[in-house]
């Protein structure tokens, strides 16, 4: 039997009042980069935080690494990226990155080797503020990078970015994942990023429509193209569940 | 609880406010500005002499009050506090970071201040300097630890500004400022009973008028510094790990 990185069992989550995410169970392996796609207000994200554990949950079990979600243990073997970069405005790149790797305990050469693998060194001691998006949204996931964890949760982390960047960025979470085993989830709303994972999540409405590699989900709909397959899913949809 | 990331946090907070110098330059010499043009308005020595103790305490905590709700306010709008609660950080060393950095803040504040009343405003203290610096130190702690506590109640950063004639002001207005305490109606001299300020304010009236360390002097102090620990406590208490 494999040992999950991460598993889910009848996850539910309610927002004010609504159901998200409708119980949902599913487990990641090991070393995977595993996608997870769906239009927006889905849920992705909800079900990363969940995963991450800064999401209030109704019911399910959420097991991370071993541990149930949200353990103090997790805090320095997860790194997550939120959608909105959660970075200090006012602060330096350098800044930022030492603050965090401080709280994180990583080495003090740790700043360096992120900026390094973002491919922000030229940025080093320019203020956040007043970087371009797609610089943010790497300085967002350079925090997320430091301490080497194991387990690495990017939520839209290729937004905005240009064709060379995005195209860098997938190269560096292939190296992560092959060189150094490193597990990553990582949600896009764009059907084009689907064909780089190995396994994937479509999400609909809350509810998962398939979890299979992209070769399995095209064979198995007959679908030219990821997009093509999504769409099949949502026809085979039972009714009542499409209207939910 | 980790000294480290406690200092890392100070240090931090000393950064942003380094990108920052109108807030710094206008942090540390508002209070003093004020206290000038107060003196000037009685344009009598023995009126401002009354009067400087109860604007020493006030002054440096409503200054204090509004910074920390702003900046506390950001830090969760942001999103940087739920990446800090996502990772090995104790609340109380986020809550210990902010104490330091803005009790740093305090002195520099409070220094200028008392400088200013003591050497040309013609303020006399009989009792001794030192305590009269803790005493208004600590007052502008008070300040710091209710912003913290309150900014976890705005939504917006307007909603934290309006907070100050909220809940700053009408401790101002019962502190004794501008008539003793016991002539007001009783209402509000119940309120003013219970409003920490007051003693902030009365502390600094002994300290003006007599070099015995008085108890009541001594119970004013304590109760400054147990409301501003409790304030502390809550505001911990308002950080969340999970949220909806």
């Amino acid at each position: 039997m494999i040992n999950y990185v991460v598993s889910v069992e009848q996850l539910l989550v309610l927002r004010m009042g609504h159901e998200i995410l409708h119980e949902l169970t599913f487990a990641i392996a090991p070393g995977s980069i595993t996608g997870v796609l769906g239009p927006s207000g889905c849920g992705k994200s909800t079900l990363l935080r969940s995963i991450v554990g800064v999401q209030v949950v109704q019911s399910g079990r959420i097991t991370v690494l071993g541990l149930p979600a949200g353990s103090p243990a997790l805090r320095r073997r997860i790194g997550y990226a939120t959608q909105s970069p959660s970075v200090y405005p006012d602060l330096s790149v350098a800044e930022n990155l030492r603050y965090f790797a401080t709280v994180l305990g990583a080495p003090p050469d740790d700043p360096a080797r992120v900026l390094e693998q973002v491919g922000l060194e030229p940025q080093r001691d320019q203020q956040v503020a007043r970087l371009s998006g797609g610089q943010l949204s790497r300085v967002n996931l350079a925090v997320a990078l430091l301490g080497q964890p194991e387990l690495l949760i990017l939520d839209e982390p290729t937004v905005g970015l240009d064709p060379v960047l995005r195209e860098e960025l997938w190269e560096l979470f292939h190296r992560l994942s092959l060189t150094q085993g490193v597990t990553i989830l990582i949600s896009s709303h764009v059907m084009d990023e689907a064909e780089r994972c190995q396994s994937l999540l479509l999400m609909r409405d809350g509810s998962i429509l398939a979890h299979d590699t992209p070769a399995a989900l095209r064979a198995r709909t007959g679908a030219k193209d990821l997009e093509g397959a999504f769409l099949r899913l949502v026809k085979e949809m039972p009714v009542e569940e499409r209207q939910a | 609880m980790s000294i480290q990331v406690t200092m890392a946090t100070a240090q931090r907070l000393f950064e942003q406010l380094r990108h920052d110098p109108r807030t710094v330059a206008m942090m540390i010499l508002l209070p003093a500005l004020l206290v000038v043009v107060l003196r000037y308005v009685f344009n009598s020595k023995e009126s401002f002499e009354h009067l400087a103790p109860a604007l020493l305490a006030i002054f440096p905590f409503i200054v204090m009050f509004l910074i920390t709700s702003v900046a506390t306010l950001r830090e969760r709008t942001t999103g940087t506090l739920e990446r800090l609660m996502t990772m090995p950080i104790a609340k109380l060393d986020l809550i210990m970071g902010y104490a330091l950095a803005f009790a740093l803040f305090a002195v520099a504040q409070v220094t200028v201040v008392a400088v200013l009343a003591l050497a040309w405003l013609g303020l006399s203290v009989t009792g001794s300097l030192a305590l009269l610096f803790l005493v208004t130190v600590l007052d502008a702690l008070l300040g710091m630890a209710l912003g913290l506590l309150v900014s976890a109640f705005a939504r917006t950063e307007f909603q934290a500004v309006q907070f100050m004639p909220l809940f700053a002001a009408p401790q101002v207005l019962v502190s004794g400022l501008f008539l003793p305490r016991n002539q007001m109606a009783t209402v509000l001299t119940w309120f003013s009973d219970v409003m920490p300020l007051s003693y902030a304010v009365d502390a600094l009236k002994l300290v003006t008028v007599s070099a015995v360390v008085t108890g009541e002097l001594l119970r004013d102090v304590a109760i400054v510094a147990g409301s501003t620990v409790l304030a502390l406590v809550l505001g911990a208490a308002t950080l969340r790990r999970r949220t909806p």
